[in-house]
């Protein structure tokens, strides 16, 4: 029958955003190889059932890797050491026997945690109602071919939208940045010809956002790249300079 | 033999236009009630739910300037399930110059839902589809584009022309971030008020309007009171009464069921679609089951052992000969590509026999290796690399080596509450949109037809029969200092302090797995009379064993997460009651609603004739050619049974036919 291995995990545990966090151990025993990782923490969740104590609280809903909404920092890593996964994707069959695995929530001073292993993403959603989108009423579009998009642009737009708005960059990123998250979404749109008129607009407004939600700047460290579950190019990030640059210029404000 | 199931009053008339088909939704818009700009300010709509259909509506109202309020559970409205779609949206563009019209696209789809859908909401769902895709396009969604730029489509399941247009393996999320997009806009405009991480928990009536909701906030445990001049629910389907199924884990049926308990008819609930090739269940612990694309029937081959004594060895180590090939033997002339229920119905057959593969046994062989052989493997990996090594993620074997294991999982939910051509069900001011509803797609739906649906209801329909109901409407008539309001809330809060109460010894997982399991065996993909009659019987126990025996820990004014599950787990095991009464009830096989009491077999002249094949499902149009609309009674009471007889006066419902 199925392998099983025991682990212990070392748990962050925080009651709410007001209380102070700290690391518990869990045994984690008698766990299938072929379970994924949050399935592992369903089992261990109901023996803490059974034993009378509350659950470890973590994000998750789709569990097929497109949601965005699991969040763990496993062994320091966002969504762990398996690449271009996210935490739902990932499996016991990745740990050892005997391994003591950390689990800690997405941390960055703009995803307050909320409990446990939960943190509040909510910030990257203003990012998105300050500009990332294109101002389309319904009903007011033409007929979709009457724009041939070149095949390059369609596909580097697509490619940039395959982001599921998880935030493990941030989670990953030394300063805190949500620059290859809100770059994602700036060269998504500003590739294609939906996206010009309000290109501008866009970049100042999302950056704008992107700074007053307190995330930090970007240092060029990549590590946002290297843990991507979706395997965003940070060569996004150099366009979202070029055409912040460029459109600050146009709107006379200062640049950093 | 009559059902005994009674009728308590007469289903609404279904409000569509007389006159020819093509013309209803035209004159329907021409005559609608409108409400001058101005005043459209003064009402306050509320929907539950932000996928395609709840953003798509969200927004789109919001533009005409209505007082929106969107509520979700997730922490984002980005990430509600609409974004696990993988295949396509069809549209009747006819772009490929292959014969395609918006009546091929009616037709296609009132067939594959197996001649139990309304006609006229079917054809306006095909009028709408061309418009979804500019509108989409207009927003910068990043559809899959030809060398020339113009965009791409595919042939799907069900249709003889390539209407599907599709961004990867992603259409889904690519259409709700264009559907979130456009809400974040009406966010910042200041249109949508959202409401994220927040549970509807029941719907308030005044004076038998739906005038607002319930809610709970998930990170405080808050309750508030929300009034509203009309209410619109776009809160997804109910397939995870089966616990197992393609769903996001949040993915419930208390909206819909709170609807039900306060009048609105729960319509076909029976009608659950099971797609046959899943990754299959590795173990007791699984929380869910994942799709894996249909395509790939086109290069594989399913097979198990003939003697079950074989199941445990390796795949490679059984001979040729010892190999039962049982759709290419059961059905020679589609073989590995016969209809997506006959599929499912032989993978479970051959699993009952005790001939399933895989630890749990239940499992068939998905074999690439003649394909490999014939093709190379570098043929396969570029037609199917990507689902391939999702496969070698997920269960850590190597498909190109030994065979895939798949099996059938319940995937979609055709059923739903009961609406009108307005999408108003027969309580007024309540609006149903997308999966929730049971509008579109009979007791069947085609792939590429639900992303469709969700869009057509939202930008399209709402906006516009919405008003309908409005302009007879005093906006903000009702507030929540109405008496019932408050009587809701209480009841509400007096539910969860009597659930956290119990501190038994069960978890609420476990509890949701017993009522799945059930529900899979008896209720699922075959259903008989025997079965679905213990299934009522076994329902009450388990519900029993809910109120006596859950535990939840933690207290009700935080984040509590066994909390609302068992919320949802309660209402899971209320449906599941309707849900056996109405597949009873219906004493036919259709679409994904198969009676092995009623099936095709030799003796038929229509087997003997060709028409059609042993095994295939049996219609029965004189009795069953109905909505069957249900109506709550009370707890444990047998819930009503009222009609909507459908009438088709362009399509003549026959055998459908895949030969």
């Amino acid at each position: 029958m199925a392998e099983t291995i025991n682990v212990t995990l070392k748990v962050w545990k925080q009651e709410s955003t007001e209380h102070k966090g700290q690391i518990e151990t869990i045994k984690a025993d008698n766990i299938p190889t072929s379970a994924s990782f949050l399935e592992m923490l369903d089992i261990v969740n109901e023996t803490l059932i059974a034993e009378g104590k509350d659950v470890i609280h973590f994000d998750h809903d789709c569990r097929e890797g497109i949601c965005g909404a699991c969040s763990l920092n496993i062994n320091g890593v966002a969504h762990g050491i398996e690449q271009a996964v996210t935490t739902c994707q990932l499996h016991m069959r990745s740990f050892s026997n005997g391994d003591t695995i950390w689990i800690e929530p997405f941390r960055a001073k703009a995803f307050p945690v909320l409990k446990d292993l939960m943190v509040d993403r909510s910030a990257m959603d203003r990012v998105i109602q300050a500009g990332g989108f294109v101002d389309i009423r319904t009903g007011s579009a033409v007929d979709a071919n009457s724009l041939p998009i070149e095949k390059e642009l369609a596909d580097a737009a697509f490619a940039a939208a395959a982001c599921i708005g998880c935030g493990a960059c941030v989670a990953a990123c030394k300063n805190a940045s949500a620059m290859l998250f809100v770059s994602a979404k700036a060269a998504h749109l500003n590739n294609l010809p939906q996206g010009q008129a309000e290109k501008k607009k866009r970049v100042l407004g999302m950056v704008a956002q992107m700074d007053a939600e307190g995330f930090g700047n970007c240092s060029n460290q990549y590590e946002c790249e290297a843990v991507c579950p979706k395997e965003i190019s940070v060569d996004n990030i150099a366009k979202l300079n070029r055409d912040y640059l460029s459109s600050s210029i146009k709107e006379g404000v200062q640049t950093i | 033999m009559m059902s005994s199931y009674k009728a308590d009053s007469t289903v609404p008339h279904h409000q569509a236009p007389e006159g020819p088909l093509s013309d209803k939704w035209s004159k329907y818009k021409a005559s609608a009630k409108l409400i001058n700009p101005a005043n459209k300010r003064k009402y306050k709509v509320i929907v539950v739910g932000s996928g395609l259909a709840g953003a798509s509506a969200s927004a789109t109202l919001a533009e005409l300037g209505y007082q929106v309020d969107c509520f979700c559970y997730q922490d984002s409205a980005r990430r509600a399930h609409s974004i696990a779609a993988q295949g396509g949206i069809n549209a009747a563009k006819n772009y490929q110059n292959d014969g395609d019209n918006v009546h091929r696209l009616f037709y296609d789809t009132i067939k594959g839902g197996d001649f139990r859908s309304r006609e006229a909401n079917v054809y306006r769902l095909a009028e709408i589809s061309t418009q979804i895709i500019d509108q989409c396009v207009a927003q910068g969604v990043p559809f899959a584009r030809e060398y020339g730029g113009l965009l791409a489509n595919r042939s799907f399941g069900g249709a003889q022309v390539s209407r599907t247009f599709y961004a990867a393996g992603q259409t889904g999320q690519q259409l709700l971030i264009g559907a979130y997009q456009a809400l974040s806009k009406e966010i910042s405009k200041g249109g949508v008020t959202m409401h994220p991480r927040t549970e509807m928990l029941d719907i308030v009536k005044v004076d038998g309007h739906a005038k607002g909701i319930i809610s709970r906030n998930l990170v405080t445990g808050e309750i508030t009171r929300h009034a509203a001049d009309t209410v619109i629910l776009a809160t997804g389907g109910y397939g995870n009464v089966f616990f197992l199924s393609t769903n996001a884990m949040g993915c419930n049926v208390t909206a819909a069921l709170k609807a039900y308990k306060k009048g609105a008819y729960m319509a076909n609930p029976c009608y659950t679609q099971i797609h046959p090739t899943c990754i299959p269940v590795s173990g007791d612990y699984q929380s869910k089951l994942t799709l894996m694309s249909e395509s790939l029937r086109n290069d594989g081959r399913i097979w198990v052992p003939k003697k079950a004594e074989d199941c445990g060895k390796p795949a490679v180590e059984i001979a040729e000969e010892d190999r039962d090939y049982y759709l290419e033997r059961k059905y020679p002339s589609f073989g590995n590509l016969c209809p997506r229920d006959i599929a499912s119905r032989a993978a479970k057959e051959v699993c009952d026999e005790g001939r399933g593969v895989g630890a749990s046994g239940l499992g068939v062989y998905l074999d690439f290796a003649d394909s490999i052989a014939r093709l190379g493997e570098d043929a396969i990996r570029a037609r199917y690399g990507n689902l391939f090594q999702m496969y070698a993620k997920i269960t850590g074997e190597d498909p190109y080596k030994s065979p895939m294991r798949i099996y059938p999982a319940v995937h979609y939910t055709m059923g739903g509450l009961w609406v009108d051509y307005n999408l108003m069900s027969n309580v007024p001011g309540l609006h149903v949109l997308g999966e929730a509803n049971f509008s579109d797609h009979g007791a069947n739906r085609l792939g590429a037809s639900a992303l469709m649906q969700g869009l057509a209801d939202g930008y399209f329909v709402i906006p516009v029969t919405l008003g309908n109901y409005l302009a007879d409407q005093k906006p903000g008539a009702v507030t929540t200092e109405h008496p019932e309001f408050a009587k809701a809330a209480t009841e509400n809060r007096e539910r969860i302090e009597k659930i956290l109460s119990i501190q038994g010894t069960r978890s609420v997982d476990s509890i949701h797995r017993e009522l799945g399991l059930l529900m899979w065996d008896n209720c699922g993909m075959e259903r008989t009379k025997e079965g679905l009659e213990e299934a009522l019987a076994k329902i009450p126990e388990i519900r029993k064993s809910f109120w006596e025996d859950v535990r939840i820990p933690g207290h009700a004014g935080e984040l509590n997460k066994e909390l609302e599950k068992a919320l949802r787990v309660a209402d899971f095991i209320e449906f599941a009651d309707v849900m056996c009464h109405d597949a009873l009830n219906r004493e036919e096989s259709c679409g994904g609603h198969f009676r092995a009491e009623h099936q095709f077999t030799q003796a038929d002249p229509e087997v003997q004739a060709g028409t059609t094949q042993e095994g295939e499902a049996k219609r029965r149009d004189d009795d069953f050619g109905y909505v069957a609309a249900w109506g709550y009674q009370g707890e444990g009471v047998q819930p009503s049974l009222n009609k909507e007889a459908l009438v088709f006066e362009e399509v003549k419902p026959s055998i459908r036919s895949y030969q």
